[in-house]
């Protein structure tokens, strides 16, 4: 009998782990469920280009419809998951549909939390996850003069600066002490709050909404101090929470994400899970995590279908992030938490900066300003888990590619 | 719409119609190019959309910006008609444009 494989989710992670399936040989049928109508598309051009009005809706499909026809791949969108029902090895639609599966991949991403303040569900307060968001987000970005940003992070950040280009005053609102500090170091977020302080965004930390005001449209953020901040737009961008509710409901375990091994199976040998909903052991870092990243998403889907088609392969890629703000491009490689020493390479001011994160001398992340070769040289190393000369480091001039050697 | 060939490393060729005003990655990405993975979709971050441009277009296709130069640098075997193909803008004077895929991207 036909091999069936069922992927819910059609994200990044499921677009890929479908693809995948073909490359590595999976003959059986695939079938792709998205909760969404859209084909799978890219999310990153939604806080930027496209937000912007830049690129068209067609540039976000990250494959033409013919592909999915050419590898027979059951494109299922607008179609919602029930549950999984694991004993059956079946998963049941909203609309009462079961699709039977022998393996099972779960990448159901991590949508944004919600606030839950009094004003919250006022007209004017937007969150930002999909294509449907940013299509509502830009004519109200449009037709307002005062944004408030809820939580200063990758998104809140990207979608501050394509407002302040457009014209609006912009305030956010961070509850920690420093923009980025979920994703980076004190030097990082120094960097990013100068670049947006001389563009013009008022930023305010250690500050938490408690309340939206408005006759039916918000015309206020109330700061938890008691001050009121008008604004007639809101962004509430304040990170993500992986979807866990089916898997959960199924008796898988979870803990910050869908718990799977270096395979990216779960505890059922006949499903797997990628993506932002993932929580996976990194052999690099020696211990748990889940990422919300395209490159996590893309490479561990990979190494899921690799598993699924019987190849068995270890997930131990170096994680890596980009943001576009302005004209500065940021690109990360590893990940920073845990550092001991933060090694800065650049002058203050410089457009091209990097910080190094070093723990017990060894490189654990880098954080690179419009500075691809820190970048660059940095993934190697992070991979090769190097322990390079923090002085060299901290050099400009220094020719980093000897450090590759 | 211009012509664009795709050669693979292993001499497979692929000519597709290229719609003016997408990147090169993306009219290889909309016609099922294989070896143009372009993981970042275009924001010149990854360097999974390397080509190596026929000599007789490199004039055509101009020169990388520093950023993009920066990327090739550590692209996987780079060449002096390296090029990032996300950063090349289909244009009719590109029409014929022939670009070779390195073995492997990243």
């Amino acid at each position: 009998m036909t091999e069936r494989i069922v992927i819910i989710g059609a994200g990044q992670a499921g677009a890929q782990a479908a693809a995948s399936l073909r490359q590595e040989g999976f003959a059986g049928a695939v079938a792709l469920i998205g909760a969404e109508a859209h084909p799978p598309y890219q999310r990153p051009p939604l806080s930027k280009a496209y937000l912007q009005g830049a690129l068209a809706r067609d540039r976000l499909w990250l494959r033409p419809a013919a592909f999915y026809e050419k590898e027979n791949i059951a494109l299922r969108l607008g179609a919602r998951v029930a549950r999984i029902d694991r004993a059956a090895r079946r998963v049941a639609l909203d609309t009462g549909e079961a699709l039977a599966y022998d393996r099972l991949l779960i990448a159901t991403g991590a949508p944004p939390r919600r606030l839950a303040c009094p004003g919250a569900d006022l007209a004017g307060v937007a969150y930002l996850r999909g294509i449907d968001d940013s299509d509502a987000l830009r004519p109200l970005l449009a037709g307002a003069r005062r944004l408030v940003v809820v939580g200063a992070g990758y998104i809140g950040l990207e979608v501050a600066a394509v407002a302040r280009k457009a014209g609006l005053a912009v305030t956010a609102v961070e509850a920690a002490e420093r923009a980025l500090k979920r994703v980076a170091g004190p030097p990082v977020s120094a960097w990013f709050e100068a670049l947006h302080r001389a563009h013009g965004v008022e930023l305010r930390f250690g500050e938490t909404v408690a309340a939206f005001e408005g006759r039916g449209r918000v015309e206020a953020a109330v700061l938890a101090s008691g001050e009121a901040i008008a604004c007639d737009a809101v962004l509430v961008a304040i990170g993500a929470a992986p979807e866990t509710g089916l898997a959960a409901a199924a008796g898988l375990p979870v803990d910050d994400g869908i718990v799977v091994d270096e395979t990216a199976r779960t505890e059922d040998p006949a499903v797997w899970a990628a993506g932002d909903c993932a929580n996976f052991p990194s052999p690099l870092y020696g211990r748990r995590m889940r990422l919300e990243s395209v490159p996590n998403a893309i490479e561990q889907a990979k190494a899921a279908a690799a598993n699924m088609a019987g190849r068995r392969t270890v997930y131990d890629a170096v994680p890596w992030f980009w943001s576009d703000q302005y004209d500065a491009k940021l690109q990360t490689a590893g990940i920073g938490a845990g550092a001991d020493e933060i090694v800065e390479r650049g002058a203050p001011g410089a457009k091209a900066r990097a910080a190094w994160y070093l723990r017990e001398g060894r490189l654990i992340a880098v954080d690179a300003l419009n500075d691809i070769p820190a970048f660059a040289v940095g993934k190697r190393l992070i991979a090769a888990k190097a322990r390079p000369s923090p002085k060299t480091l901290a050099d400009p001039d220094a020719d980093l590619k000897s450090l590759l050697t | 719409m211009p012509k664009i060939t795709f050669i693979e490393n292993d001499g497979t060729e692929h000519v597709v119609e290229a719609e003016v005003g997408l990147s090169v990655m993306e009219a290889a990405v909309r016609n099922m190019v294989p070896g143009i993975d372009a993981d970042c979709g275009g924001a010149c971050a990854c360097a999974t959309c390397h080509v190596y441009v026929d000599e007789a277009w490199r004039d055509k296709t101009g020169k990388p910006e520093a950023m993009e130069e920066s990327m090739l640098d550590f692209a996987y075997e780079p060449k002096e008609n390296s090029r990032l193909s996300c950063q090349i803008t289909v244009s009719e004077a590109l029409d014929g444009l022939v670009v070779r895929l390195p073995e492997f991207q990243g």
